[in-house]
């Protein structure tokens, strides 16, 4: 069974494979060159002491995203 | 780009790119690679430049370029803007992308980070379809090291098909290969880089559109790319190429034909632009993936935790914010307790001088207007700048440049990225708020790293509100003056660092407010968004980092000031001496502004001294000290309680401090700052509104605080 979620809901530590980003183009571009593009792994690092932006790993690299935009991107969680 | 010489003051006004070649047959180098992977350090190790480097991304905003010779050759080192990509969505990407494509470099080296080389890849193979003259250097190989990845480098070269060479710059490995590598690369020609396999239907696309290309804009980057860029661009050519392409690709016949071929065969298929967008990155990313799948091994699975838990203290919900605050409060403790001694020998050592170059010109039988003028009005305000600006900040700029150098103020950024949101601001304003404790002009040029206009301008604008180094000894000077004067020893010292520090947020609060007034008025929108990248802490180079900051960074403010000073001291001097019926010219501006400096618990002098301080922020207290002595020069001020003595008699009280305080931290930026809003900004209009946003705000607050001072001494 697929579960569908959006990035910004994964919990902290948990780790999910991208299946499609919603954003507008550029944010979309930004993301794919940072390497999040559909099959990418990234997992949730921590939340900022004010509950956003969160920090995520990105193949190797620590990126902090808003809410606005991790909403945007669907995941599908897994056990890795 | 940090704070040095070239970054601040008048330097930091870039006038654009001209390759500055000592020798014709010198080669050109671009140095191109993803924000934050050691590029400058690759830079300066190369050149013997020093390029400010620091733990964020996002630092060389503009290029920088220096020469090197190595073997008997002569290069020229560009270096480029930080960037994930070449399709040019950012201000950076198009600068790097133009560059690579038609700056006539010999040899592009793509700097990567070993610790994440598969997505460094991606910019190296994007590189490689515009030019073959490419050599890949796989910095930071020691963190690596570290963190257990083990790097078959010879094995992603011959996947590459270009040089991969191996460095560690802060250490100065591997860059003499490095050099080889590039010299071998200029001379042979004879590679043969991978290529990207894209989709079907794009590498058809691409076989029909190249010979058009090629036809159009010969002896300009790879037509390959061309064409594909073409496609990517959904046809606005002029987005990528500009005025390197033949006019007659407008008009000609054949062209208009096989565009609409092509179109035609991607709606036959339905292929949407979106799609084929997301093809085009997916083929790269896979192609990256493909050469990094067996070069690279893991052998540490915990490698990824490396910094989380450093970061769950830093960026923790109940420590992040005590923690930056008590950073700030050491930073300042040190430098104000650590600054005491030394100005005060600079302080009595710069007088002796004083003294003595007035006996050798009296010996000397010069005039005596002429060594009034020279020692009581040049020498003795160039001799206050330097005894109360130098110390503070020969201990200020090395602990900040510490803490830049193990990766804190990203974290900084991040943790206060919610608030600058709820401003509808970005969060790297934090860095460039950041830049602007060092030099405003500086930390306004930084601003380029924040990609929405909008967001740009209100953080050039706000830009102001962070004190820089030339208001500092002002700040400082009040505090320990009127504040910290009657606690003793220690408790003097760290009562006025919780002053400063309280200063300093007021500043970022007022950067807040200002910036939401902005968005809620002239600059409307909603916040847009953006990625942060925070990069692992690093052990901060401590020996360079004390080198570098003193003499780019102390001498260089400290010259500045005191290039400033000197004329200015003179214009003082003069105005100070000069007599309209019996009264100072100084004493006739004063006189005019008091009324109204009254109003914000200012006197005139203090008004005509922020004014006449417009040039440079650090003269305002010489000003203020000459105006109120009665000989208009500069007495020798033994301590600070005959300074305080000589203030007290002119009226000051703790609100006419308090008022001083307030209005340096907020009113216009200095002449450097404006001509460099100026410019970044293209515009009259945004200029006159960074003069008038501070001013406002600051007159405001001294009028709001001293009619309440008023009332409650009034009443209580």
């Amino acid at each position: 069974m697929r579960d569908i979620n959006k990035l910004s809901e994964l919990h902290q530590g948990k780790s999910a494979l991208v299946i499609d980003i919603h954003s507008s183009d550029c944010m979309r571009r930004r993301l794919q060159d940072l390497g999040l593009i559909k099959g990418a792994e990234v997992s949730c690092l921590q939340k900022s002491p004010l509950g956003d932006p969160v920090a995520y790993l990105i193949r190797g690299a620590v990126i902090a995203l808003r809410y606005e935009d991790s909403s945007c991107v669907q995941i599908e969680c897994c056990e890795v | 780009m940090g704070l040095n010489k070239d970054s601040m003051g008048l330097n930091a006004i870039d006038m654009g790119l001209v390759i500055k070649k000592a020798h014709a047959s010198d080669r050109v180098v671009a140095l191109g690679g993803n924000p934050n992977v050691g590029k400058s350090t690759v830079f300066n190790e190369l050149t013997g430049l020093r390029q400010h480097t620091g733990n964020w991304p996002g630092k060389t905003v503009a290029h920088a370029q220096g020469s090197c010779t190595y073997k008997n050759t002569g290069y020229v080192i560009v270096d480029l803007p930080g960037c994930y990509s070449l399709m040019a969505h950012s201000a950076e990407e198009e600068v790097a992308r133009d560059f690579i494509c038609f700056g006539g470099a010999d040899a592009v080296v793509i700097v990567c980070d070993a610790t994440c080389l598969e997505r460094s890849l991606n910019l190296v193979l994007q590189t490689m379809e515009i030019t073959q003259n490419v050599v890949v250097c796989v910095n930071l190989m020691d963190e690596a090291k570290k963190k257990k990845i083990n790097i078959n480098l010879q094995a992603i070269s011959k996947k590459l098909g270009v040089p991969v060479i191996g460095t560690a710059a802060r250490s100065k490995k591997g860059l003499d290969d490095l050099m080889d590598a590039v010299l071998q690369t200029i001379q042979d020609i004879s590679r043969r880089p991978v290529k990207i396999q894209y989709p079907d239907y794009i590498e058809n696309a691409i076989f029909n559109i190249e010979p058009l290309i090629k036809e159009a804009c010969e002896s300009v980057a790879d037509s390959r790319w061309l064409s594909l860029m073409f496609l990517y661009w959904n046809q606005d050519i002029h987005r990528f190429i500009g005025r390197n392409i033949k006019e007659s690709f407008f008009t000609d016949e054949n062209v208009f034909r096989i565009l609409s071929e092509v179109k035609n065969e991607f709606t036959s298929q339905r292929i949407t632009e979106r799609q084929l967008k997301d093809d085009i990155v997916s083929s790269i990313v896979h192609t990256a993936e493909e050469i990094c799948k067996d070069a690279i091994l893991f052998e540490d699975e915990n490698y990824k935790n490396n910094g989380s838990r450093i970061d769950h203290i830093l960026a923790g919900k109940w420590t992040a914010f005590p923690i930056m605050i008590l950073a700030l409060l050491g930073v300042f403790w040190l430098t104000i307790t650590g600054a005491n001694y030394p100005s005060q020998l600079i302080n009595d050592g710069l007088f002796w001088i004083g003294d003595q170059l007035m006996v050798f010109l009296g010996w000397m039988h010069a005039p005596q207007l002429l060594t009034d003028m020279l020692i009581l009005g040049v020498y003795r305000v160039l001799a206050w700048v330097v005894s109360v600006m130098l110390p503070p900040m020969a201990i200020f700029f090395p602990l900040f440049t510490l803490l830049e150098d193990v990766g804190f103020l990203p974290r900084v950024a991040f943790n206060l990225d919610k608030c600058f949101k709820k401003c509808r601001a970005c969060g790297k304003q934090a860095l460039t708020m950041c830049m602007g404790f060092g030099c405003n002009a500086a930390g306004v040029i930084g601003c380029r790293i924040i990609d929405s206009p909008r967001e740009r301008l209100i953080a050039i604008i706000t830009n102001n509100f962070v004190p820089c180094n030339g208001r500092f000894p002002t700040l400082i000077v009040i505090i320990s003056m009127f504040f910290a004067g009657s606690a003793t020893g220690g408790g003097a010292s760290v009562l006025s660092a919780v002053l400063l520090t309280a200063v300093i947020v007021l500043g970022v609060f007022m950067t807040f407010a200002s910036s939401k007034l902005l968005s809620k008025t002239v600059l409307k929108g909603m916040p847009s968004s953006f990625t942060l990248e925070l990069p692992p802490y690093r052990k901060p180079q401590i020996g360079k980092v004390i080198i570098r900051s003193i003499f780019d960074r102390t001498l260089f403010v400290l010259g500045r000031a005191a290039a400033v000073a000197a004329p200015a001291g003179l214009v003082i001097w003069i105005m100070a001496n000069v007599r309209i019926r019996d009264i100072t010219l100084l004493a006739h501006c004063s006189d005019f502004l008091d009324p109204f400096a009254r109003l914000i618990g200012l006197d005139g002098v203090i008004l005509l001294a922020f004014i006449l301080g417009f040039p440079a922020n650090e003269i305002v207290v010489p000003i203020i000290v000459m105006a109120y002595m009665a000989k208009g020069n500069i007495l020798e001020l033994d301590n600070l309680s005959l300074l305080k003595q000589l203030f007290a008699d002119n009226g000051w009280t703790w609100i006419t401090a308090i008022s001083v305080m307030l209005f340096s931290l907020m009113h216009w930026p200095c002449s450097t700052t404006l001509l460099t809003i100026k410019k970044e900004t293209q515009s009259i209009k945004w200029t006159v509104i960074s003069v008038l946003v501070p001013t406002i705000m600051g007159v405001g607050s001294c009028f709001i605080f001293t009619s309440l001072a008023r009332l409650i001494r009034a009443y209580f």
